[in-house]
């Protein structure tokens, strides 16, 4: 009777065997996807480490063939096209991802969930194209101003989906505990729910921030580049992720050194901002809790 | 054995001193249906709830007694899909008029919940004054004043009054729901309903808003939802029985009356059944 109730089928060692390959298996199988991270992590560090110095964040680039110089100008213009693009996006992403996580299920939130997947996955490049027609054709200049449009098309749907899903996770009974107390429903959303869902309204937007510092292709036709310092939104600007992919391609080793480091620097930046988004998260749930 | 017990409770309510310090205002219920979508979760409900008393609401779980007093300040209608038939008058207010605005309906007629729900942002002090803030008062004296006396009201301004800064969610399950309360009765509700305000409290807890309950009746009119027989006898003037329908399913009040009569002298077998622990 007793030895019964243990009974489970198949034998002991055999079953702890499968255990133990499976197990092994699992491992090797993380362990061959975390490879490429590391590499980059690597291949960035020993080559960009070197030509990291202050210089690199203040200074314009020098002529070609003077030898010094940094890229302060694409540091620079990096935080103001993701400034700009915040600007932009954020708003229209939060408001959509309010509407979403409001009115879901009507026919209209239903065609808008479905564009806003499709835009995530549009190419950058095509984005770029978009953007150009709507700001560098009109205005006849690429300019900072182009590039933040670019951006912020790519920021809306994450920042968009992050909001609706925050939301969502707002439990009903606030929202019932602000509507009991007559109190209207805009103002339950403003004062109750959105500042209960801030935690993953903020992680979106910092996701968002990290997916843009490192695009590339948007802004080869609407930021376009420049090698001075930035003079008006309309005018175009450097980024780092432009001048590392011109920097790459010319033929000079310092400039590969430059780029190495701004890379460097770059994946920093996102990494920390990753590592930040875990942090506002795990004290936005405790404080939910 | 019970039901001596429940009896000597509900007759030791009703020789209670009966005080008013405000006169307050009664529901009649005319006819009231509630649907999700298509499906009939309550049925046909006609009922005068008195002023300045306590009714509660018994009957088995899925009756719909949630559905019913949701209706009763038209939080049902917020549900998606959901509907409300029928006629619901505050004293000579329809509040099912087309003109009435369901805001205006939700601050005369409070409620309470089953699980606490404080605003995990806010302060306790701001809990209590949000529904007088997110409606427009400005006056921060008027404020402080409110939010003292509805936390004495709550019997609650003692445990809480050298920590009114700290997060609501510090307060224990009990003290959250008298938080719940002292925020609801801030907005100078006329009545407040309340459902199954205690189930997730321990027996502390729960004598604690019995009395409350009993205090509040002088100026509010109370409805309560429970699952609990004796905290039905101990607390109401009048108890309300639903039970859903067996073919339909609809919720159906079943029988209506004083609290001691539907407890010593159930008219319906139903209810007899109910009351005393044997179903169906
Ligand atoms: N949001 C909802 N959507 C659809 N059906 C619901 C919803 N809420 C409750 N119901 C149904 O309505 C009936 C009554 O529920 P409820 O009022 O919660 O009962 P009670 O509070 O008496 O336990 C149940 O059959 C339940 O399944
Ligand atoms: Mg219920």
């Amino acid at each position: 009777m007793a030895s019964s109730a243990f009974n489970t089928g198949g034998s002991l060692p055999r079953r702890q065997f499968i255990n133990r390959v499976m197990g092994a298996l699992l491992c090797l199988s993380a362990a061959v996807a975390l490879t490429p991270l590391l590499l980059v992590i690597g291949f960035i560090l020993a080559n960009g480490i070197s030509g990291i110095n202050l210089d690199l964040l203040t200074k314009l680039p020098k002529p070609v063939g003077e030898l010094g110089g940094g890229m302060g100008n694409a540091f620079l213009g990096t935080a103001i096209l993701i400034a700009l693009a915040s600007l932009f996006g954020v708003p229209i992403g939060v408001l959509a991802g309010i509407y979403l996580s409001e009115f879901g299920n009507t026919g209209f939130a239903r065609i808008l969930r479905f564009l806003t997947d499709v835009l995530t996955g549009v190419p950058s490049i095509i984005i770029g194209i978009v953007a150009y027609t709507l700001v560098v054709v009109p205005t006849h200049s690429f300019s900072a101003v182009a590039g933040g449009v670019a951006l912020a098309i790519i920021m809306i749907p994450v920042v968009t989906r992050t909001t609706e899903e925050a939301l969502r996770r707002v439990p009903n009974a606030l929202r019932e505990a602000s509507l009991g107390l007559g109190v209207h429903e805009w103002k339950t959303m403003m004062y109750i729910v959105l500042p209960a869902g801030l935690g993953g309204i903020v992680t979106g937007v910092m996701l968002a921030i990290a997916r843009i510092s490192g695009e590339t292709a948007p802004l080869l036709f609407t930021a376009f580049g420049s090698r001075f310092w930035q003079d008006g939104l309309g005018n175009p600007i450097a980024a780092v992720p432009l001048q590392v992919y011109k920097y790459a391609l010319a033929p000079y080793k310092d400039w590969h050194d430059q780029a190495w480091a701004a890379a460097f620097i770059l994946m920093m930046l996102i990494l920390i901002l990753n590592v930040g988004v875990r942090v506002v998260t795990r004290s936005g749930f405790q404080k939910i809790r | 054995m019970d039901i001596t017990l429940t009896t000597l409770q509900a007759v030791a309510v009703e020789e209670r001193e009966e005080t008013v310090t405000r006169v307050s205002k009664g529901l009649v219920v005319e006819k009231l249906g509630a649907y999700y979508g298509n499906f009939l979760a309550v049925a046909d409900v006609d009922m005068t709830i008195r002023p300045n008393k306590v009714t509660a609401i018994i009957g088995p779980s899925g009756c719909g007694k949630s559905t019913f007093i949701r209706c009763l300040n038209r939080l049902h209608e917020v549900v998606r899909d959901a509907r409300v038939v029928g006629k619901v008058m505050l004293d000579d207010e329809d509040l099912y008029d087309p003109r009435m605005d369901p805001v205006a309906v939700r601050r005369s007629i409070g409620m309470v919940f089953q699980r606490p729900n404080p605003f995990p942002t806010m302060s306790i002090y701001d809990n209590v004054a949000s529904g007088l803030r997110l409606n427009g008062v400005r006056n921060r004296g008027l404020i402080a004043e409110k939010v003292e006396l509805s936390l004495r009201q709550a019997a609650l301004w003692d445990e809480v009054k050298d920590k009114l800064k700290k997060p609501a969610l510090a307060l224990s399950g009990g003290q959250q729901q008298r938080l719940c309360i002292a925020r609801t009765i801030a907005v100078d509700p006329s009545v407040v309903l309340m459902d199954e305000p205690c189930s997730a409290l321990d027996p502390i807890s729960t004598l604690k808003i019995e009395d409350l309950i009993a205090e509040l009746k002088q100026e509010l009119t109370i409805v309560i939802v429970t699952h609990n027989m004796q905290q039905a006898a101990r607390v109401s003037d009048y108890t309300a029985f639903f039970l859903g329908n067996e073919k339909v399913g609809a919720g159906e009040l079943i029988e209506y009356g004083p609290t001691r009569a539907i407890f010593t002298n159930p008219a319906d077998p139903r209810t007899e059944n109910y009351i005393t622990g044997r179903f169906g």
